[in-house]
């Protein structure tokens, strides 16, 4: 009977505790790895973080300025395939896939007029065989060129 | 999301499974059929899963942070004056989730404004009202008590000042998101939206050449359809229920103004490796909608601070 009491114990444990640490982690990977990426640029200070598998998808809907410098960066965890991101504007029209650039980890860009852009990032399906299907951490941060007077001042 | 619930879910299917065999083993011989039922379950369980898999899509909803609100206003020509600022006297008479949360986006943006200015008392004491409203929402062990201290300690840096924001900013947002109180970190973003939009109107009624800043505040309905887009996840949530209906009154002033663009230009440079996104837009705003806007954030915004 004590055994019983223990593996319930353990499986509670695992069914709360597991995914908040992951999360957990997930949140110093960026911290501590993917916003050194962002570097010169100011990080914008919002987190997108997350836990993806091999395929999955995720999407990020952010407005982008005029005549701000941006750098946008995406980091998967180690163990994962290569992320995809492109870059959509409103109609979903590609701007940007980072697959034409061997799967660059960033992009730097700069707009003529604000627009409501979306970043998609695809986790890619592993070559190797596996059972098992590979998860892990992926970040997308936005970053701005702190450059102060760029505009005509008046 | 989708995601996130999946996980729980499988875990839940196999601690429930395993649970199922740990108690069904102690009287194994009369519940072999449960068991082989329980499986058939699973079984099913598990193609439903895999349907949902690959549907599975997160979507995030970024809104500007009070940083790049603040940093778009000084390059857009926007002055300082504190007197567009919410006072810290106010502070104790929000006592409630919402007015906490919305006023802690509030007081984030106006230390985010003092701090681009180079104005350290106010620094000093938006940085104290925000730790007090982070306190009050039970926040504040998201930021380490070290970078309190490296705040203070550095409020006369505007860089490294900015910098330590961002951290806290972002530790703050993903501690709530971790702790199912995502709609409270929905509030803080739309405290901190509206503070800086309330911000750049003040100025920009009192300001003769304000071209840029009036074109930054026309931008913001593009974030504003961000910004409903998020809020309208938690709907079912009454505070947030609220703020959508509020919302929608500036939405509908936003819907006025004139805008046409032409089609995005992918321009890539030789030279350097920033991509230029080519393209014109034409908004056409009169003085009436202008005065509209104003009015209409002005009376959202006093009824958050009030």
């Amino acid at each position: 009977m004590k055994n019983i009491y223990k593996y319930v114990i353990i499986l509670l444990v695992l069914t709360f505790v597991v995914p908040t640490e992951s999360q957990a982690q997930c949140k110093n990977f960026a911290k501590k790895v993917c916003k050194l990426k962002l570097l010169p640029f100011v990080h914008d200070g919002i987190y997108n973080a997350t836990i993806l598998s091999e395929g999955e998808t995720a999407e990020l809907f952010k407005t982008f300025y005029s005549g701000q410098e941006y750098r946008i960066s995406i980091c998967g965890a180690e163990e994962l395939p290569p992320v995809q991101f492109q870059v959509l504007d409103a109609d979903r029209n590609v701007l940007y896939d980072n697959m034409n650039e061997d799967y660059s980890p960033s992009w730097d860009f700069k707009l003529e007029a604000s627009q409501q852009l979306i970043i998609s990032i695809q986790v890619l399906t592993s070559d190797e065989l596996n059972d098992d299907i590979l998860s892990g951490c992926v970040s997308v941060l936005v970053g701005f060129m702190n450059v102060e007077d760029s505009f005509d001042q008046y | 999301m989708n995601v996130k619930l999946l996980n729980i879910k499988s875990i839940f299917g196999v601690a429930f499974f395993s649970l199922a065999l740990l108690l069904t083993g102690c009287d194994s011989e009369t519940n072999t059929e449960n068991v082989e039922d329980a499986i058939e379950d699973l079984i099913e369980e598990d193609d439903e899963l895999g349907n949902d898999f690959s549907k599975s899509k997160q979507v995030f909803y970024s809104l500007p942070s009070p940083i790049e609100t603040a940093m778009l206003m000084k390059r857009a020509g926007a002055k300082y004056n504190e007197d567009y600022l919410n006072s810290i006297d106010k502070l104790s008479d929000y006592s409630t989730t919402k007015s906490m949360s919305l006023n802690l986006g509030v007081y984030s943006a106006d230390l985010s404004f003092s701090s681009m200015f180079d104005q350290s008392q106010a620094s000093i004491k938006y940085l104290a009202a925000t730790k007090k409203m982070a306190e009050a929402l039970g926040i504040l062990n998201a930021v380490d008590k070290s970078t309190i201290k490296r705040m203070e300690s550095n409020v006369n840096n505007r860089d490294s000042l900015m910098e330590i924001i961002s951290e806290t900013f972002m530790n703050s947002n993903s501690f709530l998101k971790e702790n199912d109180r995502a709609e409270v970190a929905a509030m803080i973003l739309l405290g901190g939206w509206i503070e800086g939009l309330y911000v750049a109107t003040q100025i920009a009624k009192t300001t003769s050449s304000n071209k840029e800043l009036v074109e930054r505040i026309v931008d913001q309905r593009l974030s504003l359809n961000t910004l409903a887009s998020l809020l309208g996840e938690y709907k079912d949530d009454e505070n947030i229920a609220e703020l959508i209906t509020e919302l929608s009154s500036i939405q509908a002033v936003f819907d006025k103004i004139e805008v046409s663009s032409s089609k995005i230009e992918v321009v890539s440079s030789s030279d350097s490796k920033v991509t230029t996104l080519k393209t014109s837009t034409k908004t056409t705003i009169t003085d009436e909608i202008f005065e509209e806007l104003c009015d209409k954030v002005e009376t959202f915004r006093n009824n958050i601070v009030k």
